[in-house]
């Protein structure tokens, strides 16, 4: 089938996964509260609840299988022209399995989670949805319009989720902390979109591309137009200096949201930033690459320095993900295909380890905010053989070592900064990574090394079937893309075909 | 000069009314607090001189806490004022807009109902 956008209709079919994603949406946040779900809350606990919110989230489920069966068929479908405001092309498909990847990753940890907090179960997966469906907007869009309704979309769901344990005021704090900061963050980018406009006529990506290789675009109003809509972007994917909400946000909000906002939202942002700027700002490299290449730095450099000292875990993951920005950023800035195919493997390899690591976290603190100190893992690796051996491998994902995903990934980030010689980049991206070495084996070491001094307090920790499903799924993809890397990056390669015209830049500036 | 004559062309053309308009509703606006200062009688008691003669005392402490039941009344009166906002352009132009713009907006007001519903049963509506 051929989308045309010239008819209306074919809008619908264009946006078929995010609009299954909606309607499941609607119906779970209605159906959690009619009938006997509503009764079930009012009854203040017992089986009965548990018994409900279960049912809301394999409902989630259900709608997040249609929506990537939507995807699947989307494959099928060629677009007519490239200038519409919604991409059918694979990059955005690609990105839409990370996303659906995430939201059915981070549904199954949450089930104990909304059960054990007394959570209400319609709001949480529906709110999961619709935050995912506003990611697919934004990943989808060419136009900048659209990227700002998707990346509202996702936000209020996420700003929402952050403080939705309300008994708890780390919740609350996070929630709000988020939300003002988030607020004003979209006023940079919405600012920034305002003056793309005004330089160029459009907010069509496409469009803004042409107008700028053109020379049509004036200088005085896009340079401040780009420096806006970094500033906007990078705050979202919570690059250094724009980090300052991210542990807080991380450590406050509940543990099955943060796992799957760390990894989802910040995927969303990247491809939608690699989107804006490698097809509209293609022709104006030289201008953007430099700040890129200084955050990119200063991330990487900072992060991981910062995350050497902590010592609560959720923190340390925070400070992990930041750590993580950087080295995703060195492909925004190398902006070549490479680069663009290594960002989307890395993404989804990201998105596995990153989940896994905070969901174990999350079932060591029993589902609640206790034990979240690096010295209460000690012995934990012999009195939980099985999660021992998991949040090692993540962890061993997340400092890149061979064998894993995270090894693979950066070294095809490594490739893309090669590809436009940002040697110093990639040598920073190395060493940081071998700083990063330390905090991650400190807790494998204190998790096997060390002799616990009290007996059987890692004897408590549940697990129920679903979560036990995601962390298994997620540790066989992460060896399996590390030991066998084609299939995946293939994948990814063949994504990027056709997302623009990509000049490489400038290749051979130095920073 | 390219851009001082564009812009003189513009100021004298489509937005002169507008510019009328700001400048007259700027005199209006003086000159109504003028006049009614020379004008009126000058009887002044606590009361009066409260800011809002029969609201709330805007000094004092940004703390104070008041029932979480105004906050659902001022989010529910901002969706269906924004629904008005959306809903008056296009009930104008109905006609020339055609059908897709009014399946467009049937779905927009059918999401909103989508919203309503919930908003009733989870219990948003009921004052006590």
């Amino acid at each position: 089938m051929t989308i045309d956008f010239s008819r209306q209709l074919h809008y619908v079919w264009a946006l078929l996964p995010e609009i299954i994603l909606c309607v499941s949406g609607m119906v779970i946040l209605v159906v959690g509260v009619s009938g006997r779900y509503r009764h079930a809350h009012m009854a203040a606990g017992g089986s009965i609840e548990s018994k409900s919110g279960d049912d809301l989230g394999w409902l989630a489920l259900l709608g997040l299988l249609g929506a990537a069966m939507a995807n699947a068929w989307l494959y099928s479908v060629t677009e007519v022209g490239e200038s519409s405001m919604i991409a059918v092309d694979r990059f955005r498909l690609f990105s839409n399995w990370i996303f659906l990847l995430a939201a059915v990753l981070g549904i199954l940890i949450s089930f104990a989670y909304v059960y054990r907090q007394r959570l209400q179960a319609g709001e949480f997966y529906a709110l999961i949805l619709f935050a995912t469906a506003g990611m697919m907007f934004m990943v989808g869009a060419r136009d900048l319009i659209v990227v700002f309704l998707g990346l509202e979309v996702m936000s209020i769901a996420v700003y929402t989720l952050t403080a939705f344990n309300r008994r708890d005021r780390k919740s609350a704090e996070g929630g709000l902390k988020y939300f003002l900061l988030g607020a004003f963050s979209t006023g940079f980018l919405l600012y920034g979109i305002a003056l793309v406009y005004g330089a160029t006529g459009s907010t069509n990506v496409a469009v803004i591309g042409e107008a700028i290789s053109n020379g049509e675009a004036s200088m005085g109003l896009l340079s401040p137009a780009v420096a806006l809509l970094t500033i906007g972007f990078a705050f979202k994917v919570s690059a250094i200096p724009f980090h300052m909400w991210t542990p807080d946000v991380y450590e406050g909000a509940p543990a099955p949201v943060t796992a799957w906002m760390s990894a989802a939202v910040k995927a969303a942002a990247f491809v939608a930033f690699l989107r804006v700027f490698m097809v509209g700002f293609d022709a104006i490299y030289a201008l953007w690459y430099p700040i890129l290449w200084w955050l990119a730095a200063i991330t990487m450099v900072g992060a991981n320095l910062i995350a050497l000292v902590q010592t609560n875990i959720k923190r340390m993951l925070a400070y992990s993900s930041i750590a993580h920005t950087g080295y995703l950023l060195v492909a925004i800035a190398a902006a070549n295909e490479t680069a663009a195919a290594g960002m989307l493997f890395y993404l989804l390899v990201y998105t596995l380890m990153n989940m896994g690591a905070f969901a174990i976290v999350m079932s060591v603190s029993h589902h609640s905010e206790e034990r979240l100190y690096i010295d209460d893992y000690v012995g934990f690796g012999w009195s939980q053989p099985l999660l021992g051996v998991f949040l090692t491998v993540f962890l061993l994902s997340l400092a890149g070592f061979p064998g894993t995903g995270g090894f693979m990934g950066k070294i095809y980030l490594l490739l893309g900064a090669a590809e436009s010689d940002l040697w110093i980049l990639s040598v920073i991206l190395v060493l940081t990574t071998v700083v990063s070495y330390w905090y991650y084996l400190r807790v494998a070491w204190v998790m096997w090394m060390k002799d616990p001094e009290t007996e059987g307090q890692h004897n408590r920790i549940i697990v129920p079937f679903p979560m036990r499903f995601a962390l298994l799924a997620s540790v066989g993809l992460i060896l399996y893309v590390g030991i066998f890397p084609s299939a995946a990056l293939e994948f990814a390669r063949t994504s990027i075909e056709g997302l623009g015209t990509f000049g490489g830049g400038l290749i051979g500036q130095g920073p | 000069m390219k851009n001082f004559t564009n812009l003189s062309r513009v100021m004298s053309g489509s937005y002169l009314p507008l510019l009328l308009l700001f400048g007259i509703s700027v005199v209006n606006a003086i000159g109504m607090v003028v006049t009614s200062h020379i004008l009126n009688p000058l009887r002044p008691t606590p009361q009066k001189l409260m800011p809002y003669e029969s609201g709330m005392i805007p000094l004092g402490d940004t703390r104070a806490r008041f029932s979480v039941k105004f906050y659902m009344v001022a989010i529910s009166f901002i969706v269906f004022d924004l629904e008005t906002i959306f809903l008056i352009p296009w009930a104008v132009q109905m006609r020339e807009l055609g059908w897709s713009a009014f399946v467009a907006m049937s779905l927009f007001v059918i999401i909103l109902a989508v919203g309503l519903l919930y908003e009733w049963k989870k219990g948003g509506l009921e004052w006590d």
